[in-house]
Parts: structure tokens; sequence; C-alpha cells
């Protein structure tokens, strides 16, 4: 009975780590921008496929995982430089228009250059899975669980303790303001989707050995790291966190107890009731509005 | 002469329907009269959620479900229930109509993002459900329906049909129904947004602020306008259903809420006929794509990208800037 609870709630909270980092780099856009980034499942893809691509053309997997993010980083400052920078004057929906079609387009070259088919990466360590309690937790989970903990905390040490981390909060509360004192933000723009990239790869990569990982994984994904970020409250990292880890666990918990068929049915409601009591989702900023 | 029909205020209406009834002339295969009647009844949907995105500024990326749902009270109620086709379309539409006022009251107090997020949330829910519900919905596998009925005469693409004493064929009979579908829908939307409630609608477009405090009440007209593009989808679904004769449940996908949106904004966003033309030219383009097989994907999200940097209020609108500026310079004016 605990067990079976147990095994849930480690499925749940791995899962979650996954949906919180995405839902991480959908803020981080969404602060320095406004934008909703569409395309950031497809990082994620990008950063699993790139991988096992890279280690079955026989590069060990730490060089192929570093070559890998460094592909997602590129593609992240590309799309801010040759999609979204020109665009700077269109309203909020043919900016979402713009990232969607991004998405299509990256999709595409994926499945150009990978095909269709599922890719499998071994486990990081050992296959040998490990016991709790009669719960079963796969090597690969605490991996998850340990480079998400280490990018949250690089996150939180980069926005408090760097210049270039407060000149991108800066940057996102009042865009003229930080111009006046000199920050170029539109460099700030371009950084702001490259840690996004960097971060949905990172992301991709760790959980690929459980969930696998093929051209169209990011799709649901970037779908799922949304509602996580809503549920938490756009432009909060401390809801994106929450919100992605309240997310992974309501999901396994249906998935376990109710019906596997419902689960992503309650991750919806979920949004749903959450914004009907909360219109900013959990840790949104109040913001009063200039008319 | 022309002066006069560029005043006219359903000029577009007029165009439209030339250009509906002009087709027939260019095209006579049946694939060729199988598409226009898709794209005629996606483009009544796409016109009826124009109201909501385009004039009222408000965004739902869950248009599908509404859609989806029309389509399936249809297939259910007729196959299911022997019912005719015309009852269940009018049920089905005032269901739907009431679902999503339901929905509709508390969401529509979201903004921005959060209004697109509950948006998808209610489209996937619906989704999720018309894909697991196996024995009335017959899962993803989709579910056969019957051809459409009027006063027990039906109305199928594979049928042959006499009007005022010319036999027509039944994919002709049903682009033609499809094209009075849609002048009649374009002829609604066009009245509802030249009304006192149109103009209401573009104040809250406008700013939502400024609107209540000139006394609209932006609440009651954005959940009627709400209800009434859930209508449209209903309706349209509900037709595309017997059309095809055979629905899963893609038509309610996220995919499908995706491009009924980007139709709109692609088109020229609160523009009636911009829409159209945004629908005519996505609807065409996998057509075209096709022959580049695997670059298809490619291809797609490319254009679309491009389209929307180079003309962001939507290819329409551009067209007219372009060909207005023209017009000025070689007028010899100094705009």
């Amino acid at each position: 009975m605990f067990s079976e609870f147990l095994q849930y709630l480690f499925t749940g909270i791995t899962i979650g780590a996954t949906y919180a980092l995405i839902a991480l780099g959908f803020t981080l856009i969404y602060n320095a921008s406004h934008v909703i980034n569409f395309a950031q499942g497809e990082f994620l893809m990008i950063g699993g496929m790139a991988t096992v691509s890279l280690m079955s053309m026989g590069v060990p997997m730490l060089l192929a995982i570093v070559l890998a993010v460094v592909l997602a980083g590129v593609m992240g400052i590309a799309l801010q430089r040759l999609a979204i920078a020109p665009a700077k004057d269109a309203n909020v929906v043919t900016l979402i228009i713009i990232t969607i079609g991004a998405s299509i387009f990256i999709r595409g070259l994926a499945q150009l250059v990978w095909g269709k088919e599922f890719h499998v990466m071994p486990n990081f360590s050992s296959d040998e899975p490990i016991q709790i309690f009669g719960a079963v937790l796969n090597s690969q989970s605490l991996w998850v669980l340990g480079v998400g903990a280490v990018l949250v905390a690089i996150l939180v040490y980069f926005f408090t303790r760097t210049m270039t981390g407060k000149a991108i909060l800066a940057t996102s509360m009042n865009k003229d303001a930080a111009r006046l004192v000199g920050i170029r933000t539109q460099m700030v723009l371009m950084l702001a989707f490259m840690v996004s990239a960097l971060l949905g790869s990172i992301a991709g990569i760790v959980v690929a050995p459980i969930t696998f990982t093929s051209y169209d994984i990011g799709i649901i994904l970037g779908l799922k790291g949304f509602v996580a970020a809503a549920i938490g409250g756009l432009g909060s990292g401390v809801g994106a966190v929450v919100g992605g880890l309240a997310l992974g666990v309501v999901e396994a918990m249906t998935a376990g107890y109710l019906s596997s068929d419902y689960k992503d049915a309650v991750a919806f409601s979920m949004i749903l009731l959450v914004l009907f009591f909360m219109p900013r989702g959990l840790f949104g900023a109040k913001v009063v509005e200039r008319v | 002469m022309i002066e006069k029909f560029s005043q006219f205020r359903l000029k577009g209406l007029v165009v439209l329907a030339i250009v509906i009834f002009a087709l027939p002339l260019l095209i006579s295969n049946p694939f060729h009269y199988s598409l226009a009647t898709q794209i005629a009844l996606i483009a009544g949907a796409v016109v009826g959620l124009n109201l909501l995105v385009g004039f009222a500024g408000q965004i739902s990326l869950g248009h599908a479900g509404f859609f989806g749902l029309g389509a399936y009270f249809n297939a259910i109620m007729t196959s299911h229930y022997g019912w005719s086709a015309i009852p269940a379309l009018i049920v089905g539409a005032t269901c739907v109509g009431l679902i999503a006022w339901a929905v509709g009251r508390p969401i529509l107090r979201l903004k921005g993002h959060y209004l697109s997020m509950a948006t998808l949330a209610v489209g996937f829910i619906i989704y999720i459900i018309l894909n697991n519900e196996r024995q009335i919905t017959g899962g993803p596998d989709g579910m056969p329906v019957p051809a459409f009925d009027v006063f027990g005469w039906e109305l199928s693409a594979f049928g042959q049909y006499s009007l005022f004493g010319i036999d027509i064929s039944g994919d002709l009979a049903w682009y033609l129904f499809a094209g009075v579908v849609l002048l009649a829908v374009v002829w609604l939307a066009q009245n509802l947004v030249d009304s006192p409630i149109g103009r209401a609608l573009r104040s809250v477009h406008g700013s939502e602020v400024a609107a209540s405090v000139v006394g609209v009440n932006t609440a009651k007209y954005k959940s009627l306008v709400f209800v009434v593009s859930a209508v449209f989808a209903s309706v349209m679904g509900a037709l595309y259903g017997h059309f095809q004769g055979f629905i899963t449940p893609a038509i309610a996908s996220f995919e499908f809420s995706i491009l009924l949106i980007t139709m709109i904004v692609l088109g020229g966003m609160g523009s009636t006929i911009g829409v159209i033309i945004g629908a005519v030219v996505l609807e065409l383009l996998p057509q075209v794509l096709a022959d580049f097989q695997e670059f298809e994907m490619v291809l797609f999200g490319l254009i679309l990208m491009l389209t929307m940097i180079f003309m962001p209020k939507g290819l329409l609108p551009t067209a007219a800037n372009f060909l207005a500026k023209r017009r000025s310079k070689s007028a010899g004016g100094d705009a």
C-alpha cells in the first residue's frame, strides 16, 4: 500500500522535475521578452536526439552531451536573432504563431536528419534499480533530480549574484529603464533564449533514458511545461518549480489510482481550477496595469 | 461605379459569392470539389472564431474542441439514436453554446496568456474525452457519420441530383451547399460586427478598461462572443462530419485549434475575407508541399515563420496596404 504510493511519488517527482526545468525555460523567456515560446519543447528533443545520434557515431557520452547542449544553445540564439528580433513590432498572437512556425520547422529538420523512429539512450550510471521501502527507483531518476537541483541552484546564483543575471531581471522589469542605465537589451534577450535552450536541452538529455526520445516528443513536453509555468504563475521562478513538481505528482497519482487514460485530462483540469481561483497562478506577480 | 462599390458595406460578401459560384467553371475534378468543400466548412468556423480573436481581441487555443463536439454530437445522434441531421445540429449547437457559456464566464476574466492557457485546457479536456470514451465515440479509431439528410432527402457526395432541371453530381451539390452556408456565416458575422454589439466588442479590443469606464458591460459581451464563436464552430463541425462521412478525435485536437488560429493570424486578424484567405492558403499549402515529401514539414514551418515575420498584420491587410500605397504614389499624393 505504502510502497505503491511511494512508487507513484517517485515517478511523479522525476517527471515533475523535468516539467519544472521546461517551465523555468518558459519563465526566463517570458520575463525577458513577454513571449510564450511554443518551441521550448523542441530544445528538449534536440538535446536528447543529438546526444543519442552522436553516441551512435562513437562519441563518448560526456562529450556527446556537451556537444548536444551547445547545439541547442546555438539554436536558441538563432531563434531569437532570426525569428523573434526581426518581428519586434508584432503583437502577442503573431509572436506565438512565429514560435509555432519555428517549432514545426525544427521538428521537420529533426525528422529529416534522424527519421521518425524512437531512439533509446542508456542510463547514465547502473541499470540496477534501487529498492526503497518496497518501491523501485530507477537510478536515472536520481540523475534527473540531482541535475535539476544543481541547475536551479546555478540559476538562483546567476540571477542574484552576477551582473548579467541582474541585467536580465532589470530588462524584464522595465525594458526602457534598463536601456537607459546602459543595459544592452537585445543582448539580454539573446542570452535569455540561449539559457532557456540550455536548460531545455539538459532536461531533455537527463530524461531521455527514462522516456525514450523521438523527433516529436517536444510537442507534449513543451505543453506540459507551459501548463506547469501557468500553474505556478508566469514569470515566477519558484512558481515554475512548484508548478512542475505538482503537475508531475498529480499526473502520476491519477495514472496510478484512477486511470492512465485520463492523467492528461486531470493535468488540464488542474490548471483550470487554479486559474479559476487565482487568475495569475500560484506565485504570479500582482501587476498593476497602467491604462 | 467602382467608388460606390468600394463604399458598399457588404462588398466582401459580393466578391466572395462571385468567387464561390464561379469556381465550378474552373474545376470539375471530384477531388478538387471535395477540397473546396472542406475549405468552405473550415473557413466558416474560422470566421466565427475571428469574431472572438480578431474583433474582441480574446485568444482561444481550444476552439477545435467545440468543432469536434459539434461533429461528434451529430455523428452519435444520427447513427446511434436515429435522429435527423438538422434537429441534431440545432440541439448540438445549443449544448455547445451552453458549455461555452458555462466555461466562458470564469475563463474570460483571465487575460493574455492565462486565457490562452485556459482555452487550451478546455480544448484538451474535450479531446481527451472524445479519445477515451470508446463505446460512444469509437476512440482514436474514429466513427462513421451518416449522410446529411433534410426532410428525408439525403445529401451525399456520391449521389446524383437535379437542381432547377440541371443534373449535378453529389460533389458539386455538397460544394454549393457548403458555399451557401459560408456566405450565410459571413453575412451573419458582418452584421454582428456592424451592430452595436460589434462596436462594443471592438472597444473591448482597444482597451477593456476604457470600455468598461464608458459603460460597456465587457464581461457580458466577451462571453456573448465566446458563445457565438463556439456555436459557429459546432455547426461547421457537424456539417464537416457529415461531409467527410468519418471523423476521428483529430478534429478536436490541439493541433487543429492551432491551425484555426493560424489561419486567422496569417490571413489578417479582424478581416472576415482575410481569414477566409488564411483558411484557403493553409488548407492548400500541404497539398502543394506534398510533392516535396520529407521536406513538407520543414517548408511548412519555414513559410509560416517567414510570412509572419515579414507580414505581421497578415496577408490581406498587408496586400491592401501595399495597393493603397501604390495608388497614392501613382496619383501623385504626398502621403
